[in-house]
């Protein structure tokens, strides 16, 4: 699986192979991001790029932020994986890849909007999903799924509606499935059950 | 029937041609009868209202099919999906360009309540910004739970005074936050 790992490695030095259940899995420094997925594309045919995206390890990780890049061979029906880890913990930043697959356009915006990863040379960093002034990134550890109270995006509706964007009614909820049994014969269901609107979970309320 | 006959007398024998009625009912039959649903289509509702206004279930039985994309012609809205926090201000703005009287139908587990998107990006029912007149328990709803709802709608007009929301409109049916 790791040939094109092996291959690579003395022309980009410190990328390794990484540990993965599926395709074959590189981890690159984040200098190298553009080169190499410039080699992938050019000599090794990885010309489809199909998802960018990250993952956050949780507030007390370094590094915390790891960039994620799948991109398909389409004469070899494989993938590859390429993981960069961001250097800086609080202002995550790796190169944008826009200038080698346009199609990385939208994925880094919306990587930017969820995680608030910045691309640095990307054409138009903007938010793609929620709106510009929106104060948080939704997928990063800290931030709770039922979300935070804050402003509705237009000043004057908000002013004549009195309404605000604020944080969901969670009812015990996220809603999970129990763990170690097919979806089908476990409902999802909240883990804590006793809570409802009337008697609030005290956890959640600190 | 029953209440709109009761509105109108009328005595062949005594009245001729002349029917003898209120304002009130001729204008709320009228406007019972034509209302123009702004498709406020954001999820996957919108596709049952497509359905309502397809042969099938034939929304223009109730002189509804008129769908206007213009908020200067609607007189009912219909939030049909999912409204995120990013889409409800411009939800409030084309309702507030409609003209008055307007109503609105609140479509669906998510425009009621928000539905099963207890999330950070989902505003938790749309009366948090415009005041619903009808609401639709369902995920989606049937085609005929919205005429069942378009019907409620008409016999809600039936009774209003026709003149009642005219300019206090945003003062009177104020929402509540
Ligand atoms: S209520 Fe159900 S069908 Fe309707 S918009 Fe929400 S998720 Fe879609």
């Amino acid at each position: 699986m790791n040939e094109i790992v092996e291959s690579l490695q003395p022309r980009f030095a410190g990328i390794k192979p990484r540990e993965s259940s599926d395709h074959p899995a590189i981890q690159c420094p984040v200098g190298f991001i553009l080169p190499l997925i410039e080699c992938l594309r050019d000599e090794f045919d990885y010309k489809l790029l199909s998802d960018v995206t990250a993952v956050d390890w949780g507030e007390e990780e370094s590094p915390r932020f790891s960039v994620v890049y799948h991109i398909f061979s389409i004469k070899a029906a494989a993938h590859i994986r390429i993981v960069a880890d961001c250097e800086d913990d609080e202002n995550p930043s790796v190169p944008s890849i826009v200038s080698l697959f346009p199609a990385a356009n939208w994925h880094e915006r919306e990587t930017y909007d969820m995680f608030g990863i910045r691309f640095e040379g990307h054409p138009d960093l903007r938010r793609i999903l929620m709106w510009d002034e929106y104060p948080y990134y939704p997928l990063r550890k800290e931030f709770p799924l039922a979300g935070i109270e804050t402003e509705l995006p237009d000043a004057e509706i908000a002013e004549e509606t009195r309404a605000k964007v604020l944080a969901a009614p969670m009812m015990g909820g996220p809603f999970v499935a129990k763990e170690g049994e097919p979806m089908s014969r476990s409902e999802p269901r909240a883990k804590d059950q006793s809570w409802t609107e009337w008697s609030k979970k005290t956890l959640e309320e600190e | 029937m029953e209440t709109q006959s009761s509105q109108v007398g009328y005595n062949s024998k005594v009245e001729g041609d002349v029917i003898v009625t209120k304002v009130d009912a001729v204008i709320n039959w009228v406007r019972k009868n034509s209302v123009w649903p702004m498709p406020m289509g954001l999820a996957c509702c919108a596709i049952e209202l497509m359905g309502v206004a397809a042969s099938r279930f034939d929304i223009s039985r109730f002189g509804m099919e008129v769908m206007r994309f213009s908020p200067r012609q609607a007189d009912c809205m219909i939030v049909a999906g999912t409204v995120t926090y990013k889409m409800a201000p411009v939800v409030r703005r084309i309702y507030d360009q409609m003209a008055d009287p307007k109503w609105v139908v609140a479509m669906g587990a998510c425009a009621s309540t928000g539905g099963m998107y207890r999330s950070y990006a989902t505003m938790q029912g749309v009366d948090r910004i415009v005041p619903v007149d009808v609401y639709i328990s369902g995920c989606p709803p049937r085609p005929e739970a919205l005429l069942d709802a378009m019907m409620k709608l008409q016999k809600k007009i039936e009774k209003e005074p026709s003149f009642k929301q005219l300019g206090k409109e945003t003062e009177e049916k104020r929402v509540w936050a």
